[in-house]
């Protein structure tokens, strides 16, 4: 398992654990070492995770072992059935989406895929999505529409394919439209973002009634390193930019652009898939049924309230006295 | 003129008596005067300078004196509490201020366009690159709804460099925000024409600036979505020169109309006309189909049809 500079520690009291184990036998004295060993890495894994800077949330984030899209489609869905292509030009393997049950309810479930290894990771252009895979969103979501499947979306991208194929086949049309589109969807939508959610790639997937987010994943206008390329002229500032962001979980619920924090496994989702997919799919569940308690109306409209709202009271006003140039605009004669 | 439209582009400002002004692109000495009057325009080799959101205004509305400003004042109150090495974001909105003369990156309000009344929102490139942040979204929301209530056409003049870093993810949901407002203004049967300067990336192209009946874009403007310096670092060779310019974007299909700024107003009156109908029609009648047929055929004064 590949392990963070701030998960070295624990990675090594684990594979101690693991070689006593092995060393066979079963002793007091080797149980009991066992035992100290297994408190040890629980206090220090406690002590490492209750001080994340906001730097290690974006490395935990990216964690190459954290569970993509497929892998809780895997554990939290049954009879999923991966459709693919947009219609119009191609498939875009780092977007991947289908109808499946959710404990029987039927669904429409679209995410973001990473890859694994280097090979998946070429193909699936590392998550960095293309206009096509928007596209094939979009195309899903219509059918969620027509179909009245509630639509869950998972939401782990670097960021939107920044190539000139991708612009010469629209990329901002493409995202655009999504937004749109899922804005007046007649359909419930339950975003959770589940790793890196990176800028307008992530967002294009990210309009919903309910914004959950994972416990170690992250939520952020541009990379860090693409902020701090911009602000601070230089990425090498990416923690600075990481921190100035405000990318946690706690800080996104505090500016009210999520709306809920789903808890993840002791030392993060990549320790156990199993047991981050059954959290998750508790908090979607619940979700799910809320939503498909109200009108579809009524859905439609807090959701667009709910957008509407979103940095509205953070505004303010300022006198006419304090800047110079619009105020006259029409309020003189020439 | 200082009186109505505030502090002019920075260049004027900076060098008021030079009576010169060199292309930025060719290198052309022209007479200031002369640039002036071609809206800023090179007359050698067509270069669109940018403009200033009142100098746009200026170009665009029939006149400065009836614009009514929707929100003229305001601002952003720096809700992450964002500093680069020691200089807060509060500090850095001030010095924007002080140096374009406006409150934010966007002039939004009532206007008319060749007698017809239209809800406009001008974005400044001198602002802060024209990045949209909470007051960008919240002001282009309240022109979209003031479009929507008043059933006025929508005209968005937009340059933007993308989302504000500054105001994080709330300035990425103004994507959202401002798109959401364009759902309820399309399903109303409302038109609305995007204009995109020079230039338009990122968020603000794949929000809002996209979404329109009709784009045009200035020639040669930058339009996009990731910048040519970021492609460039990750594939690691050079574009060629003319990627993302507007004319290339049209080639690819996703800009309806390459405009010189010089026609840019009576390409919009035109499209008024045909899209909106007649000057004295009522705006209740926007939707109906038929009174647009007729506004085609049988509007000589509205234009060259």
């Amino acid at each position: 398992m590949a392990a963070l500079s701030f998960e070295k520690d624990l990675d090594k009291i684990r594979r101690d654990i693991a070689r006593i184990r092995e060393s066979g036998g079963d002793d007091d004295s080797r149980l009991e070492r066992i035992s100290t060993l297994e408190k040890q890495l629980e206090n220090r894994t406690l002590q490492v995770f209750s001080a994340l800077s906001p730097w290690d949330r974006v490395q935990l984030a990216r964690h190459p072992d954290r569970p993509h899209t497929l892998d809780y489609v895997d554990r939290i869905f049954t009879d999923f059935v991966e459709l693919h292509g947009d219609r119009h030009f191609g498939d875009d393997p780092a977007i991947v989406g289908g109808p499946a049950k959710l404990d029987g309810r039927r669904v429409m479930v679209i995410g973001h895929q990473k890859g694994r290894n280097t090979t998946e990771n070429v193909r699936r252009n590392f998550g960095m999505a293309s206009p096509e895979g928007f596209r094939k969103a979009l195309r899903l979501m219509r059918q969620a529409e027509k179909f009245r499947l509630p639509v869950i979306t998972f939401l782990d991208i670097p960021g939107a394919s920044p190539v000139l194929e991708a612009e010469e086949r629209g990329q901002a049309w493409a995202i655009a439209e999504n937004l749109l589109t899922m804005g007046e969807l007649k359909t419930p939508i339950v975003v959770t973002v589940t790793g890196e959610g990176g800028s307008g790639g992530a967002l294009a997937l990210g309009i919903g009634d309910r914004i959950l987010i994972q416990e170690y994943a992250i939520y952020s206008v541009a990379s860090p390193e693409g902020c701090a390329s911009i602000v601070w002229r230089d990425h090498k500032f990416a923690p600075e930019a990481a921190e100035a962001l405000k990318l946690a979980p706690a800080d996104l619920l505090r500016l009210e652009v999520v709306d809920r924090i789903v808890p993840e496994p002791f030392g993060g989702a990549h320790r156990n898939y199993d047991e981050a997919a059954e959290i998750l799919k508790t908090y979607v569940t619940e979700e799910l049924d809320a939503l498909a308690s109200m009108p579809i109306d009524k859905v439609i409209s807090d959701r667009y309230e709910k957008f509407r709202a979103m940095g509205r009271d953070v505004v303010d006003t300022l006198a006419v006295g304090d800047y110079d140039g619009q105020a006259q605009l029409g309020a003189q004669g020439a | 003129m200082k009186n109505i439209l505030g502090r002019r582009s920075r260049s004027s400002r900076d060098q008021p008596d030079d009576l010169w002004v060199k292309c930025r692109k060719c290198g052309h000495m022209g007479y200031r005067r002369e640039f002036e009057v071609s809206l800023k325009v090179c007359q050698k080799c067509g270069f669109h300078e940018r403009v200033s959101a009142p100098e746009r205004l200026e170009m665009l509305l029939d006149s400065v004196d009836d614009f009514q400003p929707i929100a003229p004042g305001m601002t952003s109150t720096d809700p992450l509490g964002f500093v680069r090495g020691g200089v807060s974001y509060k500090e850095h909105l001030q010095k924007y201020r002080d140096s374009s003369g406006l409150p934010e990156a966007v002039i939004c309000g009532i206007g008319t366009i060749d007698g017809r009344t239209v809800s406009i929102a001008v974005i400044d490139f001198r602002f802060l690159g024209a990045s949209m942040g909470t007051v960008v979204g919240e002001k282009i929301t309240l022109a979209i709804e003031a479009s929507v209530e008043r059933r006025l056409p929508l005209v968005i003049v937009s340059c933007s460099g993308g989302a504000r870093m500054q105001e994080g993810m709330l300035s990425l949901m103004q994507m959202a925000k401002t798109t959401a407002a364009l759902g309820r203004l399309h399903r109303e049967g409302l038109f609305y024409a995007s204009v995109m300067t020079d230039p338009t990336l990122a968020g603000v192209t794949a929000s809002f600036a996209s979404l329109a009946d009709v784009i045009m874009a200035e020639p040669g403007a930058t339009v996009g979505f990731t910048g040519r310096r970021l492609i460039e670092q990750i594939v690691k060779q050079k574009l060629p020169d003319d990627a993302q310019t507007a004319e290339f974007m049209q080639n690819r299909g996703m800009i309806d109309l390459v405009v010189q700024r010089r026609a840019l107003k009576i390409t919009l009156a035109n499209l008024l006309a045909l899209y909106v109908g007649p000057k004295d029609d009522p705006p209740a009648n926007l939707r109906a189909p038929r009174q647009v047929d007729a506004a085609v055929g049988g509007s000589a004064a509205d234009g060259d049809i």
